[in-house]
């Protein structure tokens, strides 16, 4: 990204650097104090294109050297099978250790209860599988690829955000964070949850994947594939959902703008097949990416401060 | 090529503080449908006349029940020239807190001004605050012009008002826009309602102010953060040190020296994982080698070898208080955080206490409470190589951290030292982490030896001398001077006239810690197993050695009461039990267990060989 010798486009000889890679030292420098300062850390890798962008930044990091800590996947199970193999073949390249938390073990162990009807989806099961995965790993630090530009409850939360025992946040209890300095001390049993990529914007994460020529899941593109129509949403056609008598399913050329179960993340319709048309749709677009493919965010005002209380990434 | 600025806006819901931001989002289009239709909608269901573009900033549900905002939002959009980061914080002054925390990485500042009520002592507090924090830029932001018919002459009279006041602060540029955030003049567009003002819209002067030149580029920094040694076949022998470049520009081929070691060598590398790169500036975040093999660790700091930061001890501070459960008062002992550094501070002074809205200063201050500011004198355990914070930010700030909630209650701004001269770093760290002598630095070098203070502390039973006799067979197999400094045998000759009452025992502490002061300042390392019941004696003691600048190693020696009990080699627990012996240590007078030992040993730890290594392990190594 900074390479002022070459003369690439991060620098100039007045020392100024783009804001990509003013973004990227910062993320860089969070990831170093995570590792510097913590015993075992983990990065939550979903094959989404922010973690996606997270486990780029932890690889130039500490390059020449492997990034020192694994990658974390809470799996609902209702995966793109596009995602899982990127998610396998990522992995194997980078040779990173994986660790997969199965939100169907904790089904089967009567630890969460799943819910029914054709709605019914796992996301907030995950909670608990990352918490019971964060346990059993006693990862003190999980790297979130969380950005602030997503919602309003995230725009306050910290870097490095304090979990208690039971891995829940208090919005009333955070630690004032100034300058670069990451307070990192926590008790046995509390963990921080460490988000480097605060303050990117989708269009930031597009930009830098474009620039950095960072290989995403094929989904990511414009694509052919089975829909259905849901509050406005246009949800995958998949094993994994029931199609209701009243709804119809239909193929239609989309994309997705994230990646997370595949019964509620919702597509868009799009031809944006390489990452420039892709910039050029997030440029011109009006409305958020949660807003728009999110079913879960969509549950009430505080929708997602109340899930980030009780734990959620 | 686009830019990052960070801006901070201080104001409250009065101001027009959230409306100015909606507004700036709103017309630059950062404004997503779905985001202004929910806002709409809670407009209308509360019976509001206009679209509250305000709802666009307040996050958190406290906040919208009760309709301020309380805490740092962060918003963000960008135009094509500029990529912009709003740290968005309450006004009133029970929120200076956040306020100080926006500001600390903001490279400009708006303040807000109801063109109505004219600078109130609340513009004065932002204004003295942004300044405070380092913010070169202000753009005072006349508000609400329309409720003062567009008045030239009183945007006039505000902004001669204002820059009157900030005269007697430090700042570098100040601008004033008049305009309307309910309507949108000269927010991102210029409007019709103000022809005589011939400056620019607010959004165009944050995409042109100049603030590549606000970071330092002559003073080079580099805070080692990381060290990188892949340990794989393909890189066996790379040793690199990660970092943020905190200031100046490093390149290949240039001379640096190494703190607090105080060696010299030469970059032979700044590598990227894009591949190695001729220079690095702030804030660039890089990998450096070295041309020779010298010590280098997480903590150290590379400059130039003529140009190094201060480096000291005693260090003078403007801190900001941020905890609502404790204050600070002279005495008080933190975990203290700068750059890659984290040490242990003590508040020697306090000076004086800040009245930020009359800048008068109260030296009858004895604390500082939640959101006050003040001027602090600290030591640390360790010296800091910092440069004022006027010079950098980023070497020149700290935070402190209490160690029992583990919660950031501090942020600090480094001064220039004034009455004690800097302590120039001598050739090993272990010399230099205390200021010394010059008698006991020319003993040391001779006799090649560390002199240090390892403290036992513990209830009787839990294995103090045991493991003191280890450490101390450890030190003389590495041919190390150390010395056993047995305290009951004390008592049998110097401390051959003291009992066991509490004025005894803190007598019995003094003299042990000046005695093993003693040995330590000639060179040896004084090995006292001594239970020490009383954290202010012990306290004392660590004082007394930190003011010779000799190193002072507090052991917590943690064997739980019942374990010690079961032990009882010498039947005394018995006895104090049976009421043969009154005033016993954990039985019937108190054990005071250390809040900030060095390190605690736990039977869990092992064998008291095996906790004699541990201690070994955290001991200042010779060369």
């Amino acid at each position: 990204m900074t390479n002022s010798t070459t003369g690439s486009p991060g620098t100039s000889r007045s020392y100024e650097l783009s804001d990509l890679a003013a973004l990227e030292a910062e993320s860089i420098h969070i990831i170093r104090e995570v590792a510097a300062e913590f015993e075992r850390p983990v990065l939550l890798f979903s094959g989404g294109k922010d973690s996606i962008v997270m486990l780029h930044l932890a690889r130039k990091a500490f390059w020449p050297a492997r990034i020192p800590f694994p990658v974390l996947h809470v799996d609902t199970g209702h995966n793109f099978p596009e995602v899982i193999e990127y998610r396998d073949r990522t992995v194997a390249a980078i040779g990173i250790e994986l660790v997969v938390g199965h939100v169907q073990h904790d089904i089967d162990a009567g630890r969460a209860v799943e819910d029914t009807g054709p709605r019914a989806s796992r996301n907030r099961l995950q909670t608990v599988t990352l918490l019971r995965s964060i346990e059993e790993g006693r990862y003190d630090a999980v790297f979130g690829g969380a950005r602030r530009d997503e919602e309003k409850a995230r725009a306050k939360e910290r870097i490095f955000s304090l979990r208690d025992e039971f891995g829940q946040w208090d919005p009333k209890a955070q630690r004032p964070e100034l300058w670069s300095l990451y307070n990192t001390r926590h008790r046995r049993g509390e963990h921080l949850r460490v988000f480097p990529l605060s303050n990117w914007t989708e269009l930031d994460i597009w930009r830098y994947i474009a620039t950095e020529e960072i290989d995403i899941p094929s989904i990511y593109y414009a694509h052919r594939r089975p829909v259905v129509q849901r509050d406005g949403m246009l949800i995958a056609v998949t094993p994994f959902i029931s199609v209701d008598d009243d709804e119809l399913a239909y193929e239609e050329v989309v994309r997705f703008r994230t990646v997370g179960d595949a019964t509620c993340t919702g597509a868009v319709e799009s031809v944006a097949a390489t990452v420039w048309d892709v910039i050029e749709e997030v440029s011109a677009t009006r409305i958020t990416e949660r807003g728009a493919t999110r079913a879960d965010d969509r549950i009430s005002e505080a929708g997602m401060e109340d899930r980030k209380k009780e734990g959620y990434f | 090529m686009s830019e990052l600025l960070r801006f901070a806006t201080a104001g409250s819901v009065d101001d027009g503080k959230s409306t100015l931001i909606g507004r700036l989002l709103y017309d630059s289009k950062s404004i997503f449908e779905d985001q202004l239709e929910s806002v709409e909608r809670v407009s209308r269901e509360r019976g509001e006349d206009y679209t509250n573009l305000a709802l666009l900033t307040d996050g958190l549900r406290a906040e919208r029940e009760q309709g301020i905002t309380i805490d740092v939002a962060y918003r963000y959009f960008a135009t094509p020239k500029r990529k912009f980061i709003i740290a968005d914080t309450p006004g009133h002054v029970q929120y200076t807190r956040n306020m100080v925390t926006g500001a600390s990485t903001a490279d400009v500042a708006l303040i807000l001004v109801d063109a109505r009520h004219g600078v109130l002592e609340q513009s004065r507090r932002h204004a003295f605050l942004s300044s405070l924090l380092g913010i070169r830029h202000l753009v005072v932001c006349v508000n609400k012009m329309d409720l003062v018919e567009w008045s030239q002459a009183r945007f006039e009279e505000i902004s001669r008002e204002f820059r009157e006041f900030a005269t007697r602060l430090d700042v570098h540029d100040l601008t004033f826009v008049p305009m309307s955030a309910l309507l949108g003049d000269n927010v991102v567009n210029p409007g019709v309602n103000m022809p005589w003002y011939t400056g620019r819209p607010l959004l165009a002067l944050l995409e042109d102010v100049h603030i590549a030149s606000d970071r330092n580029l002559v003073d080079p920094r580099f805070p080692v953060q990381y060290v990188i040694r892949p340990m794989q076949h393909d890189h066996h022998d790379y040793r690199g040190f990660a970092g943020t470049v905190a200031g100046g520009v490093f390149r290949v081929g240039d001379e640096v020296k190494v703190l607090p070691s105080g060696m010299t060598t030469t970059i032979s590398s700044i590598d990227t994982f894009d591949g190695p790169v001729e220079e690095a500036f702030p804030p660039m975040a890089v990998t450096i080698r070295l041309a020779d093999q010298v010590d280098v660790s997480r903590g150290d700091l590379l400059c130039r070898p003529h140009n190094a930061p201060v480096v000291a001890q005693e260090l003078d501070a403007t801190v900001c208080w941020m905890s609502e459960r404790s204050a600070l008062v002279p005495g008080g002992r933190y975990v203290l955080k700068h750059t890659t550094r984290t040490t242990r501070a003590m508040v020697v002074d306090l000076q004086y206490r800040l009245d930020i809205n009359t800048l008068h200063r109260d030296e009858q201050a004895d604390e500082l409470t939640l959101n006050e500011i003040g001027r602090i004198r600290l030591r640390t355990q360790q010296p800091l190589f910092f440069d004022e914070y006027r010079r950098n930010r980023t070497t020149g700030s700290f935070i402190l951290i209490d160690e029992v909630t583990s919660t950031t209650v501090a942020a600090g701004m480094l001064r220039e030292p004034q009455a004690k001269p800097t302590v120039t770093p001598a050739s090993s760290p272990n010399v230099v982490w205390q200021t010394g002598t010059t008698g006991r630095e020319r003993r040391w070098e001779t006799l090649g030896t560390t002199g240090m203070t390892v403290w036992l502390t513990g209830l009787s039973a839990s294995g103090k001398t045991a493991i003191a006799g280890e450490l101390e067979r450890l030190l003389l197999d590495e041919s190390r001077n150390a010395f056993l400094l047995d305290a009951e045998l004390l008592r049998f000759g110097l401390n051959a006239d003291l009992g066991f009452s509490n004025a005894d025992r803190s007598e019995n502490t003094r003299r042990i810690g000046e005695v093993a002061k003693l040995f330590a300042e000639a060179g040896t390392v004084a090995i006292v197993p001594v239970i020490s019941p009383y954290a202010v004696d012990r306290a004392r003691v660590r004082r007394l050695h930190e003011e010779a600048g000799l190193a002072f190693v507090e052991v917590f020696v943690d064997t739980p009461l019942e374990e010690c009990e079961r032990r009882d080699p010498k039947g005394l627990y018995r006895r104090a039990r049976a009421g043969e012996i009154a005033g016993f240590t954990g039985v019937d007078d108190p054990y005071e267990p250390p809040t900030s030992p060095e390190l605690v040993l736990r039977p869990t730890n092992g064998t008291p060989m095996q906790q004699a290594r541990l201690i070994l392990d955290r001991l200042p190594r010779p060369e």
